[in-house]
């Protein structure tokens, strides 16, 4: 089982290598395309800004990269978030992989939504034993509307995409790294479709 | 549904574990990365690890166990501890910590709240605030409660709020030791002025106490160290408390 994690600008992906290791994973951290065309499971880690995030990925053509690939790639917050078409945070046009816009919490609650939430309304091989109402691990001001990519549901402010999935592409607005026990049968689950 | 947080506070010294009370007298209660592991399991929602390290040489041991925590845990932790310049947080963060937290050198330079949140984002920017209520007033303390500013803290809330903290560590220096519950009336007025989460610090000393933080007190997260270290109060026995007690816990 090859596992890379997809080398950028962005946090985080210490942690998620960190989480593999538990699982008895070891993952490679690149940002080479013909590595990561190689793997059996990609995945597209991130904690950070959409503008400079898109603008690192686009210069080293990784764009395409990931846009091409056929194996199950599964983005994490920002990650998840750079999947979609569209993210008001600055204006950023992103990869357009699910047809959603991400938008900005309006500050009816505190923001960063920060914490464990519920999710709900899933059914999806990555979701498998997970328990409906379960906690997951979220921290982020921007959020992936409702849509038929959506995957499961969280509320908080409105509700919104926690997970999304489309053919060969999983993403998670939580962050199963940090998610504890569930955290970590969600990326069994991953590895294991 | 999102759940109060229920957060154990490690101090560390040379790569143990330490707590103060009221800052001073320090006690050894075990090795950070075994009792952090072990927390987590019990159900603690994120950990927080504060250097207390005097010499550089102790600073140095700080940074590895942040590797060593983000390898052994698998739930949010956040570091602090002297913490001064972008180059520090970069490297815990690096090292794997989720989020850091700031106090003394915000204090001093304010707009370090600014340039941290906009490198980081605002998420991993924690600001710790020591106050102490003296003539009718909450003040500003600074250098782990030792040093006291004109500050009032309503207004230093305001005002790190404003440059882009992402969370308030608020810890009450006339509760913290004294076992007989937080500073209920403070953590109200400072959660309902900013719109970031507060973690209530200080005082905890039954599972009643937790109660009123979440509910009169309307904090987001409640922060402990003796109660836990010491066996006190479990984390599993305090969770299941609060469930029965209708507040929303994971």
């Amino acid at each position: 089982m090859k596992i890379a994690i997809i080398k950028y600008n962005a946090g985080n992906v210490q942690s998620v290598e960190f989480a593999l290791n538990r699982l008895g994973y070891f993952p490679e951290i690149t940002d080479n395309p013909e590595k990561l065309k190689a793997a059996d499971k990609i995945i597209f880690p991130g904690v950070g800004e959409a503008s400079s995030a898109m603008k690192y990925l686009k210069e080293r053509g990784l764009d395409e990269v990931i846009l091409a690939l056929k194996q199950p790639i599964l983005g994490i917050c920002l990650g998840m978030q750079l999947m979609c078409k569209f993210s008001e945070e600055n204006e950023t046009q992103c990869l357009g992989i699910f047809d959603l816009e991400v938008k900005k919490f309006p500050p009816k609650e505190k923001v960063p939504h920060m914490g464990w939430n519920t999710i709900s309304d899933f059914d999806s091989p990555l979701l498998k034993d997970i328990t409906v109402n379960d906690y997951a691990y979220f921290v982020h001001s921007y959020y992936a509307e409702i849509g038929k990519e959506t995957m499961c549901k969280a509320d908080y402010i409105n509700i919104f995409s926690a997970g999304l999935q489309k053919d060969n592409f999983y993403g998670f607005q939580f962050h199963p790294e940090k998610s504890s026990d569930l955290g970590e049968k969600i990326l069994e689950n991953f590895i294991n479709l | 549904m999102l759940a109060k947080r229920i957060i154990p506070c490690l101090d560390v010294k040379d790569g143990r574990t330490v707590k103060g009370i009221n800052f001073k007298e320090l006690r050894d209660a075990g090795d950070p990365v075994e009792l952090g592991a072990l927390y987590a399991q019990q159900g603690a929602d994120e950990l927080c690890f504060l250097d207390i390290s005097a010499t550089l040489e102790e600073r140095k041991t700080f940074a590895s166990l942040v590797k060593d925590v983000a390898r052994n845990v698998n739930v949010p932790f956040t570091v602090g501890g002297g913490i001064s310049s972008i180059n520090q947080v970069s490297q815990l963060l690096e090292a794997g910590a989720d989020k850091i937290t700031i106090n003394s050198a915000a204090v001093s330079n304010p707009k370090l709240v600014e340039s941290l949140s906009k490198e980081f984002g605002s998420q991993c920017i924690v600001v710790a605030i020591d106050t102490k209520f003296k003539d009718n007033k909450w003040f500003v303390y600074t250098h782990g409660g030792t040093r006291s500013t004109p500050i009032i803290t309503a207004d230093w809330a305001k005002q790190i709020y404003d440059l882009g903290a992402g969370e308030i560590l608020l810890t009450s220096m006339n509760h913290d030791g004294t076992k007989n519950g937080f500073a209920i009336e403070l953590t109200k007025t400072i959660s309902e002025l900013i719109n970031i989460p507060v973690i209530a610090s200080g005082g905890a000393g039954n599972m009643q106490h937790f109660k009123e933080v979440f509910t009169k007190g309307k904090a987001d997260a409640a922060l402990a160290a003796s109660i836990f270290h010491f066996k006190e109060i479990e984390i599993t026995d305090l969770k299941n408390f609060l469930r029965n007690e209708k507040i929303e816990i994971r």
